[in-house]
């Protein structure tokens, strides 16, 4: 297998595709947001849910199915929202669509984005960065719809 | 007396005159991520022989003119060419050169026919287009493994003139549910549109008892011919069909051309669908009057050089022999059913071994999506389709939300198929599905 293909299927995508975070809606979220990639029918759904006092982020809970990539970035996503402000979640969403959108050119930070660094292959092959972006578009909505 | 030879059992390509035929098509020379490419996608679009390629340069390089226009040379010789290939392809399909109508692609000639028969329905075409009004009540008959671009149109003139879409069912081996047909078929029957061979499940519909069924109350036939055209032999007037569609780019040609089949009776009794230069016998600034099919029907410029490149690829692959093609894409079909099979994990969709097919497969993996299934497999240089290939209704009907599909054509060898079904067992592997 080609050395891109590894850094695509890194061993933490394939075990969260095959054992998701945060999977399972729990309803009366405070944002919600669906989404769905033409290409392949994949399909999510995203919730978020706010500390009622502080406005933090509680959890990210989602349902759905598709590709081990975008199984996987939901997983990565829910891990990474729970403590954040939503402006605070907001900027680490925009620093992952740079590094998907950079055709390979710019690493993901791992000080913003943590475990998700993972997926930074995924921006080799044009066609996937959308797998890779599914639920983070979702999380964007769904928080805009919580704060508004 | 006529002479009639008997019928010859077609037989395959030997190595020799395979590797000829692989020489023909430059891209198969190609490598990709570091292999040599397999190409298992003919399905989505067919690689090109080096005189199609050959042939539009020549026409862009030495005949470029307007068609059907201007009284020099040029336009002469191109328009001489145009209507050569429209001969061609007629000749092919074993239709009439005027039944032939050139349009953008398989997708546009299936919406010419609808949006015609709605151009009718609104009173559009005189006492002669009378016959293909719709009303409420009438029906509108598809199956449910249609690709979209059969389906949609249909959707869309349903909706537009009140008359309802009905389905056929297909079994759980994807064959279609024939006592179905035969009930759903009936007097308020007005179109009945399907596909000759399906897409996704490679299966061979009966033509000829959805044309009997069709003709019992009088409903229009419309064949979506796209995966047949290009891989068997097909004869538009003995399958006794009103309409059929298909592609150039599947069938060796270029993209941007496609091909309605009409009988002449009904194409001339139709209303146009688009509607502009070149289509007319006389204009003015209240009305207009139509050329007669198949121009009535080409508004606008023409699609010059893929037109006269297409008639290049019919007459490559009638140098060729569509039966021995068609002989040789079954054996593929079966290779590639029964080596799927007996992957832990894979379920082919459609029919098993054995049964009759195409040169293709589509199947899903256990657990696995057939996106990661086909980047595996581009990783190894080989060529697939994955999602829902424009079928989701079907996709849906057999429990799945996508799936992988390797498609064959008149180059692909045995090798490569065995190459294929090596990849997808190690994918199985990578990905952890079959346990």
């Amino acid at each position: 297998m080609s050395s891109a293909m590894e850094s695509l299927y890194q061993e933490v995508i394939l075990d969260l595709s095959r054992r998701p975070h945060g999977r399972g809606l729990e309803g009366n979220a405070d944002g919600e947001s669906h989404q769905v990639n033409p290409t392949c029918g994949d399909e999510v759904t995203l919730e978020v849910h706010l500390e009622p006092a502080t406005g933090l982020i509680r959890s990210v809970r989602w349902d759905g199915h598709g590709c081990a990539i975008s199984q996987a970035s939901a997983s990565l996503f829910s891990d990474l929202a729970p403590g954040l402000t939503p402006a605070e979640l907001g900027v680490r969403i925009d620093a992952f669509r740079t590094a998907m959108r950079s055709r390979g050119t710019i690493e993901p930070d791992e000080d913003l984005l943590g475990d998700a660094v993972a997926l930074g292959g995924v921006s080799r092959y044009v066609a996937r960065v959308k797998c890779a972006m599914l639920a983070w578009v979702a999380g964007e909505e769904a928080i805009a719809r919580a704060i508004a | 007396m006529t002479l009639t030879s008997a019928p010859r059992t077609p037989v395959g390509f030997s190595p020799n005159e395979l590797g000829d035929i692989r020489l023909d098509f430059p891209i198969l020379g190609s490598e990709v991520n570091g292999h040599p490419l397999v190409y298992l996608d003919s399905g989505a679009t067919s690689q090109k022989p080096r005189m199609v390629i050959d042939t539009e340069r020549d026409y862009y390089e030495h005949e470029n003119s307007a068609v059907h226009r201007g009284a020099h040379t040029l336009a002469a010789l191109a328009t001489e060419r145009f209507e050569d290939a429209r001969a061609t392809v007629a000749r092919f399909v074993g239709a009439k050169d005027d039944e032939i109508v050139w349009t953008s692609n398989a997708t546009e000639a299936i919406n010419l026919v609808a949006y015609a028969i709605g151009n009718a329905t609104a009173g559009r075409g005189g006492d002669a287009s009378k016959r293909f009004r719709l009303a409420v009540g009438d029906e509108i008959l598809v199956t449910e493994m249609e690709h979209h671009a059969n389906l949609l149109p249909w959707q869309e003139l349903a909706a537009r003139t009140g008359a309802t879409l009905r389905y056929i069912p297909i079994a759980d081996d994807g064959t279609l549910r024939m006592e179905d047909a035969a009930r759903l078929v009936n007097a308020r029957t007005r179109v009945v549109a399907f596909t000759h061979v399906s897409n996704v499940l490679g299966v061979v519909n009966p033509v000829d008892e959805l044309v009997r069924l069709a003709r019992e109350v009088g409903a229009l036939v419309v064949l979506d011919a796209c995966q047949s055209a290009p891989h068997l032999a097909l004869d538009v007037a003995e399958l006794d069909v009103d309409f059929a569609a298909f592609s150039g780019h599947k069938m060796l040609g270029p993209t941007g051309v496609g091909v309605l089949y009409g009988k002449s009776e009904l194409l001339n009794a139709l209303p146009p669908f688009l509607t502009g230069g070149s289509m007319i016998t006389t204009v003015t600034m209240e009305s207009a009057e139509y050329l007669p099919a198949p121009h009535r029907f080409e508004a606008g410029t023409q699609r010059v050089s893929q037109a006269i490149a297409l008639g290049a690829a019919v007459d490559y692959l009638q140098g060729i022999g569509i039966e021995r093609i068609a002989h040789h894409e079954a054996q593929l079909g079966q290779l590639l059913v029964s080596g799927l099979e007996v992957i832990p994990g894979v379920t082919v969709l459609g029919p098993r071994a054995g049964e009759p097919r195409v040169g293709l497969a589509s199947f899903d993996v256990r657990g696995v999506h057939s996106h990661d299934v086909g980047q595996f497999l581009d990783d190894r240089g080989i060529a697939v389709r994955v999602g829902h290939h424009c079928a989701q209704p079907l996709h849906r009907r057999l429990g799945v939300t996508s799936s992988t599909r390797a498609s064959a054509y008149l180059y692909t060898t045995a090798e490569e198929v065995a190459e294929f079904l090596d990849g997808v067992a190690a994918a199985v592997a990578f990905f952890g599905a079959g346990a």
